[in-house]
């Protein structure tokens, strides 16, 4: 029998794509024989552009590989820095930093949630997540003076230190949010449409995961037990006890589930680390890298001087080459730099998840429907500025 | 002139342009405002303000958005079909109103000795009975059904995969369930026995006297009726044809300016119309406290509330779980309830 596809070209421009993502669609009726992503359309070479940047100025880049969740792309690229430096950083840094990526979590789960719900037809829970996003917006503008690209951390700790009431902004956030999340839950986890529209979609098998190289909560919806935090713990991760939560039928509902305990366990090392947050210095004491104190900068001759070598000159790095992973809120964020000893990486190499996730699109949405393809999409929690970088 | 009864034509004519008049601007200005009530009341449910700039709380806003779809620069894509492209909205947006000629608004009043009942096909003899359109429901389902061709042929027309998609949707959906309002409006028919509407509504007076109130069946048959309803005129959750985040806009992606705000006010219109519908069938039409055309007016509104409270609160069915629920699910309950129901008038008479 002779049969025609239709060819659906989706995106750049189209609502339900998280920016930028071109898919075109080989369609029979409205199945879906084929997926062919295409990306590229938000590249800006932030690898490259590393290369002609000291090591601090590349922090601010990573800002922008995935917009949702700056402070955990700080964290991964300083820890990444601070590896091959061998520099040990100040324990009020460490803390504030977990508090600080864990806050982003919430922030990169919020907008998931909000958009996957909106792609399903939910109008009401993308305005409520959006609300909550808007404190942890607020912490981070009080914290660091943008909304979005928050460049806070610094290799060897933080720019400054965390201001007054930051504790009380924080309580605030973690006081409300258990609230918040069992609202979503009421609009969504018992609503049978909601049910009909993410059990047994998207169905990948652990294996299936595995091979597609999937990480975080994707991957843990498919029911391995893997999260960088426990497995691999970095900046004081092992000092705090969570749970890591683990879905079974691999579908999107159980993806959906897995972020959801994942923000309340969020919320749990949260407390954890405001309880262990001391009084201390939040900058390494290694001249040679960090930054000297603001005081001293405008106050002193030798201060200024020390300041603008570093801005200007930035640090020699040891030859050498490393790798540091993060689980930031998506997946594994891995950061791959080959120092030649200069000022500047010799090569600097991301690993978004994102993009990886991406790749595991077609498995996951062939012979559905264009509908189911739209929440794959949204449980896959894709941002384009980490997947064209 | 014998089809004027023995009313003299000039009164005839008078009363009937009148009642059109009255009951058009009528419908206009809800459809309006539905607009504005829907944008203001998700508005709230979502705290947000809602739209609050242009006017007294944002009240011009209608308005405005009217003005300014109608001054926006008409695109006709150069691969569209012209003809059937400028016709669709016209075709989607005609039946959205003209079913309203049979909807009984109010009871009827006496001016100058003469009767008028109101509704707009209908009028009364001297001696006071009021003739209506016999096949008053009949008429609904007719009209209902055409509404349908707007949106296959704007889907068609516009060369546009996703407007073929979401008109391909549109015409699947409604005709399907079509199919299950109509089974449940005749168990309506079962208790009234008649299909002229002022007789169903004169059959409904007391709140106890409302279809819906008056047997179990007749209470599930009135909401599987609202329901099919609302997968008729593609209201959330069954909003597929123009899913936003699917099919980007679905079967107006390519519509602009005035064309557009043709289907969209045929959509609110749809909206009404359904509701005035339900009102008639099942909730007793004008019957109830105040005096006659506010309550029919109340009942409608409160149904439009709920199709707006429904959109912020349900996500969207997917295209085969929507075609199941129709005919896997309505339609056979509607066709026990048929049966339920001649049972129980049989037992209970």
């Amino acid at each position: 029998m002779n049969k025609e596809t239709m060819t659906v070209n989706m995106g750049p421009q189209h609502p339900s794509t998280h920016g930028v993502l071109r898919l075109v669609i080989e369609l029979d009726g409205e199945i879906i024989e084929k997926i062919t992503p295409h990306i590229g359309y938000l590249h800006r070479g932030v690898e490259k552009l590393s290369e002609h940047r000291t090591y601090h100025q590349t922090i601010p880049l990573t800002d922008r590989l995935d917009y949702l969740a700056p402070m955990s792309n700080n964290l991964g690229y300083v820890l990444a820095v601070e590896k091959l430096m061998g520099i040990e950083i100040p324990e009020r840094a460490e803390t504030v930093r977990v508090i600080l990526t864990e806050l982003t979590r919430l922030k990169s789960h919020l907008v998931w949630i909000a958009c996957h719900a909106l792609d399903i037809g939910a109008m009401t829970v993308f305005i409520y997540a959006f609300r909550e996003r808007e404190k942890v917006m607020q912490l981070y503008e009080k914290i660091s003076g943008a909304r979005m690209t928050s460049n806070y951390f610094r290799v060897g700790g933080l720019s400054a230190d965390v201001y007054d009431g930051f504790e009380k902004d924080v309580q605030e956030i973690v006081d409300t949010f258990p609230g918040h999340l069992d609202t979503y839950e009421g609009l969504l986890t018992k609503n049978t449409i909601w049910l009909q529209r993410t059990v047994g979609n998207g169905v990948i098998s652990a294996e299936d995961a595995i091979d597609a190289g999937i990480t975080g909560p994707a991957l843990r919806g498919s029911g391995v037990d893997w999260d960088l935090r426990r497995d691999n713990p970095y900046s004081g991760y092992e000092k705090y006890s969570f749970k890591v939560p683990v879905g079974e039928n691999c579908d999107t509902f159980d993806r959906y589930k897995v972020r959801l305990i994942e923000m309340r366990e969020a919320i749990s090392i949260i407390t954890q680390a405001m309880k262990a947050l001391k009084p201390g210095p939040v900058l390494a004491d290694e001249p040679q890298v960090c930054y000297p104190p603001k005081e001293n900068v405008y106050n002193s001759i030798e201060g200024l001087i020390h300041h603008f070598k570093i801005a200007s000159e930035g640090f020699p790095a040891p030859e050498g080459e490393v790798y540091q992973g993060i689980e930031a809120p998506k997946g594994e964020l891995g950061y791959y730099i080959v120092s030649d000893g200069g000022n500047k990486p010799y090569r600097m190499r991301v690993r978004p998840p994102s993009f990886v996730n991406l790749s595991a699109i077609e498995k996951m949405a062939k012979g559905a429907m264009i509908a189911d393809l739209v929440a794959v999409i949204g449980t896959l929690d894709i941002v384009l500025g980490e997947i064209d970088r | 002139m014998d089809i004027f009864g023995d009313i003299p034509w000039y009164i005839y004519f008078a009363a009937m342009i009148l009642k059109v008049l009255v009951a058009f601007v009528f419908v206009l200005l809800t459809v309006a405002y539905a607009t504005y009530a829907e944008r203001k009341l998700i508005g709230f449910m979502q705290v947000r303000i809602g739209p609050n700039r242009t006017g007294p709380i944002g009240l011009l806003q209608p308005i405005a958005d009217g003005i300014k779809l109608f001054f926006k620069e008409e695109i006709i894509p150069a691969q569209a079909s012209k003809f059937a492209f400028v016709l669709a909205p016209l075709v989607a947006l005609v039946p959205a109103f003209i079913s309203f000629a049979v909807i009984p608004f109010g009871d009827s009043i006496q001016i100058a000795g003469y009767k008028f009942p109101l509704q707009i096909a209908a009028y009364a003899d001297k001696a006071g009975t009021v003739y209506d359109l016999n096949i008053g429901v009949l008429y609904i389902l007719a009209m209902a059904s055409l509404g349908v061709y707007g949106i296959v042929l704007a889907g068609w027309s516009s060369n546009s995969k996703y407007s073929l998609l979401g008109g391909l949707r549109a015409s699947a959906q409604m005709i399907s369930y079509e199919l299950a309002a109509g089974l449940a409006i005749v168990c309506v028919f079962m208790v009234s026995q008649s299909l002229s509407l002022q007789a169903i509504v004169a059959d409904q007076s007391g709140l106890f006297g409302w279809y819906i109130f008056r047997n179990p069946f007749l209470f599930v048959a009135g909401i599987i009726f609202f329901i099919c309803s609302l997968a008729e005129i593609n209201r959330t959750p069954f909003d597929l044809p123009e899913a936003e985040t699917e099919l980007v806009s679905g079967f107006c992606t390519e519509y602009s300016s005035m064309k557009y705000a043709m289907f969209f006010m045929a959509e609110y219109a749809n909206m009404v119309t359904v509701c005035a519908v339900m009102t008639t069938l099942f909730l007793g039409g004008w019957h109830g406290p105040l005096p006659s055309v506010l309550n029919f007016i109340a009942k409608v509104y409160v149904l439009m509330f709920v199709c707006m409270w429904i959109r912020a609160t349900y996500p969207r069915y997917r295209y085969d779980q929507l075609m199941k629920l129709g005919w896997k699910v309505f339609l056979p309950i509607t066709l026990f309830l048929i049966m339920g129901n001649a049972i129980w008038m049989t037992l209970f008479k």
